[in-house]
């Protein structure tokens, strides 16, 4: 326990040393990393050596806030969020390295290193503390440190704007959050969380669940809660859009774990809600994904969009948990939280390998793009690997988390009771968030990668660095490594799922271990068979002739910009999804027999919060500047009737 | 045992073929013509095989990847399912989630690599086949979930087990319900009329066919082996649908299991011949429409 705590303090401090240096010198950057590094592989030995994974390590001490004290608890699910989170700090510090050099950002680089630091101890802390307060606490360390990182480029309105969303919709989180937490002290009698499975059911229970569902919902991104996430991951630097996508809002999901796990018993219209909003945010976290051509908050609603798969998995675990049918809650919570470190490990490849590609081409936008894969051979590789795993297909992780949730579905089918079989409608769902999700990194990796330069920029540029690229390598060899010997991590989720509940007499895990086996042995033989096959047709094409170009149909001058864009490729299912999206078009239309130069634009608005919520709060301002120049006018005589009335009101109040 | 597997290995590496050159025959008889020889797309295959290559300077290792994976992909699918009465090789619980998602890694490959050519004309092929797959796939998880609620088990053997005899007599609407929705997905995804022409490349009305309209030599043999063999895979879930019995023979059950096969075929050809293509605006909604079968088949199922 000493390590875990010193490891988080020296996370926490490693950005302080270079605040005291100038702001070009190089030494305060290898300080900070070196201190960040240094913590988290403290923090990781503090873990390997003081927990076991049926036990749990407990620190209480005493502290002199009122109702706080000084309780952290590291079980199974803990560890569940810790060891992706370890690692993608790790990453995103030996990325961040090359990516925001100090000498080339020293306006900012000093407060981006302190805040990231910063925020991995308010996470550390996060995922283990068991006191109300404490939790609060770390929970602010957190979201004030990213809404500073988000801001990192403090200097462009767009992540000013990005920034200040980001901190409204926290802070409503953390008073759903205030409340939630004395409430729970109402019903219990501390500040600190009861043992799982405790909580017996109260007036307030409803009252908790809904609370945590709307607080930790707000930071997890589960729609319409994801107003603040597109913008802000697309503002972030690229290692730290990996570490928010990748980890903090799995926080929000850690919450509601950790929260579900209290209850004695569980309603079985939770399960429901959470099967419903799954499959809102998941369907239309990738269809706005497609819709996007800004290659980051492409992937960040594409971190809705899994959030919203988490969700489906941990609404079948309740469903299970309500009906009594144990198998039916281990599969769906392993899914929920394997898939929560499969989406850390992918998701953050996929934004480092897309920070490697910003870099050099200088643009977001994935229209500019186009053959990358000459000038950054690694990098796209790497996001081809992300790729292909976030798609959820074999043989990489993501294929393993989405085939437990789909085996608690099938679980949920065979009961006889109608109001549990009707949850198989998760799995067409997930079969068509599937696909969607492949049509959109097709494009992607397509557009950006495949084909020839669209700008000169993008055919100029040079591939990641070593360092850089080692970092997508390990994230990358993490992916692959659940995705082939998946049964190594069935004892972690299987302690996990019954530190979630006290689930007796089920081994639906254990019991999947030989199916397990043989999905690593079968993704094996595809590496291998196609391995070999690719040798042999290298081998074949040796002679090949390749100074042919692509048919063009007989066209002999065609451009590079002509060929297919990424809004031309998702046309077809941006249009299918058309009532929930409202894309916007501009121009497209040529007039004549000669037509002149016409152009042509389209652009996808988030919804909910450029169509529902900016106005509507807009119309509030002006509501409440009105109300202000009405109370507020300037005349003293009124303002002392505003003392009088008040205290008038107040002795009222107290006289009762 | 040991025969049946040997049978199963025979099956996926010799008849796929056959299927394709039966599809052709059925489609000249029609047009009152003699047609090319049964074991043509045999010679087509070896032809290819021995000719060049002509790879675009545009592509990379990316373009090469599609023809490969979609060859491995049917080869490994073929293991997972059983072929009439002849139980897969390799069975667990659970195997059915893997079957469709391998055909999903196909497709992200064979897209890839049609956009690795940079011809805007392969974008529309790629952008069109990931579109009706997203609303062919949801199709598929349906009719497999109805076959899980009625058997009871998780794999594939069991799902296509023996009790699809006495399924029929206490689902019958659900499972013809289904049939219909399966042969939709069967020639969606093998590319055939109305959804899509194999025959011609240079339509822009075109899928499949102008995604691999850059590859040549043995990696076009590849493709058109790997697409045989992605008929008889999921033709085989329809065949099993269709013929549920059991001989006890292996030999006689491979020989039931093949002329299914061949009948299916045959009835694609005559679909080929009296059909003309959709619209493709058109294609969505009939797709939509199939998925909306097979869900009426698992609410039939779930009542």
């Amino acid at each position: 326990m000493i390590f875990f705590l010193s490891g988080i303090a020296i996370m926490a401090i490693s950005g302080l040393p270079g605040l005291l240096m100038s702001s070009r010198d190089r030494r305060g950057q290898a300080t900070a990393e070196i201190l960040a590094l240094l913590g988290t592989i403290t923090t990781l030995i503090g873990l390997l050596s003081s927990t076991t994974l049926a036990g749990e390590t407990v620190l209480r001490a005493g502290w002199s806030i009122p109702g706080g004290e000084l309780l952290i608890r590291i079980d199974a699910i803990s560890l569940i969020f810790l060891f992706p989170f370890l690692l993608v700090f790790a990453m995103s510090v030996l990325f961040g390295k090359d990516y925001w050099p100090q000498a080339q950002h020293p306006e900012n680089s000093r407060k981006l290193r302190l805040f990231h630091g910063l925020i991995a101890a308010g996470m550390t802390l996060v995922f283990t503390a068991q006191n109300g307060i404490l939790f609060l606490f770390a929970w602010e360390v957190m979201a004030l440190a990213s809404f500073f990182l988000i801001t990192t480029e403090d200097d462009r309105q767009e992540a000013r704007r990005a920034g200040f969303i980001y901190l409204v919709a926290t802070h409503t989180g953390t008073l759903a959050l205030f409340a939630l937490f004395a409430l729970l002290d109402l019903s219990c009698g501390s500040f600190s969380l009861p043992a799982a499975g405790t909580l017996p059911a109260s007036a307030v229970t409803t009252a908790i669940f809904l609370l945590a569902l709307f607080g930790f919902g707000l930071k997890a991104g589960i729609m319409p809660l994801h107003i603040w996430l597109p913008g802000a991951h697309a503002a972030a630097p690229s290692h730290i859009s990996a570490l928010l996508s990748g980890i903090m809002i799995k926080t929000g999901i850690y919450g509601l774990v950790r929260i579900t796990s209290l209850f004695a018993t569980i309603p079985l219209w939770w399960g429901w809600v959470l099967i419903i909003l799954g499959v809102i945010t998941g369907i239309f976290g990738v269809a706005y994904a497609l819709a996007q051509h800004d290659l980051k908050r492409l992937l960040a609603y594409h971190s809705v969009e899994n959030i919203g798969i988490i969700t489906l998995g941990l609404g079948l675990a309740l469903l299970g948990r309500s009906a009594g049918l144990p198998e039916l809650a281990m599969l769906g919570l392993a899914g929920a939280l394997l898939h929560v470190v499969n989406h850390a490990l992918f998701k953050s490849l996929l934004f480092l390998s897309a920070g490697a590609v910003i870099h050099t081409t200088g643009t977001r936008e994935i229209d500019q793009m186009g053959g990358l894969i000459r000038s950054h051979p690694w990098t796209a590789a790497l996001f081809l690997g992300g790729a292909v795993a976030i798609c959820g297909l074999p043989p990489f992780n993501g294929f393993i988390s989405e085939w437990f949730i789909y085996q608690g579905s099938f679980r949920a089918l065979v009961d006889q009771r109608l109001t549990l079989s009707l949850a198989i409608l998760v799995a067409p769902v997930l079969a068509l968030i599937g696909g969607l999700a492949l049509a959109c990194f097709v494009k992607v990796f397509g557009i950006v990668f495949l084909g020839a330069p669209r700008t000169p920029a993008a055919a100029a540029g040079h591939d990641a660095t070593w360092l850089m690229r080692t970092a997508m390598l390990v994230l990358l060899a993490a992916c692959l490594s659940i995705g082939l010997l998946p049964w190594l991590f069935a004892p972690l989720l299987e302690a996990a799922t019954l530190a979630w509940a006290p689930l007796s007499g089920s081994g639906a895990i254990t019991a999947s271990m030989t199916s397990l086996v043989w999905i690593g042995i079968l993704g094996t033989t595809l590496i291998l068979f196609s391995g070999l096959l690719s040798w042999w047709l290298h081998r074949r094409s040796q002679q090949a002739d390749t100074e042919q170009s692509t048919w063009g149909c007989g066209y002999l001058w065609p451009t590079n910009r002509m060929q297919y864009t990424a809004s031309s490729f998702a046309a077809p299912l941006v249009k299918l999804f058309r009532f929930g999206l409202w894309s916007q078009e501009h121009g497209g239309k040529t007039y004549g027999l000669f037509p002149s130069r016409s152009s042509f634009t389209s652009h996808t608005p988030d919804s909910i919060l450029d169509r529902l919520l900016l106005p509507l709060l807009h119309v509030l301002a002006i509501a409440a500047t009105w109300l202000r120049t009405w109370l507020q006018n300037g005349v003293t005589s009124l303002y002392l009737l505003y003392v009088v009335l008040t205290l008038f009101a107040l002795l009222l109040l107290s006289g009762r | 045992m040991l025969l049946q597997l040997l049978l199963h290995l025979l099956i996926v590496l010799l008849f796929p073929p056959l299927l394709l050159g039966v599809i052709t025959r059925t489609k000249a008889l029609f047009a009152g013509r003699k047609g090319p020889p049964l074991l043509q797309p045999y010679y087509d295959l070896h032809r290819l095989w021995q000719k060049g290559f002509v790879i675009s300077r545009t592509t990379t290792w990316v373009f090469r990847a599609g023809p490969i994976v979609g060859l491995t992909v049917p080869l490994l699918a073929a293991l997972l399912i059983p072929f009439g009465a002849i139980p897969a090789p390799f069975s667990f619980n659970g195997d059915l989630i893997l079957f469709v998602y391998l055909f999903a890694l196909a497709r992200f490959f064979t897209a890839s690599s049609a956009l690795d050519t940079g011809s805007s004309f392969e974008g529309m092929g790629a952008a069109r086949e990931v579109t009706f797959a997203c609303l062919v796939e949801p199709t598929l998880l349906f009719a497999l979930i109805v076959l899980v609620r009625l058997s009871g088990g998780f794999s594939l053997n069991q799902l296509l087990g023996k009790h699809l005899v006495t399924s029929w007599q206490s689902a019958g609407a659900s499972l013809l319900l289904l049939v219909i929705a399966l042969f939709v997905v069967l020639l969606v995804e093998n590319c055939r009329i109305p959804f899509d022409d194999p025959n011609t490349h240079l339509e822009l009305t075109m899928i499949h066919e102008v995604m691999v309209l850059d590859h040549s030599g043995p990696a076009f043999a590849m493709i058109l082996y790997g697409a045989s063999l992605k008929l008889l895979v999921l033709g085989a879930l329809l065949v099993r649908l269709l013929l549920p019995w059991d001989s006890g023979n292996p030999g006689v059950d491979a020989l039931i299991f093949m002329a299914g096969m061949l009948g299916i075929a045959v009835t694609i050809g005559v679909i080929e011949s009296v059909m003309a293509r959709l619209q493709l605006v058109r294609i969505p909604q009939l797709l939509i429409g199939t998925t909306m079968i097979s869900i009426f088949a698992l609410v039939l199922v779930l009542r």
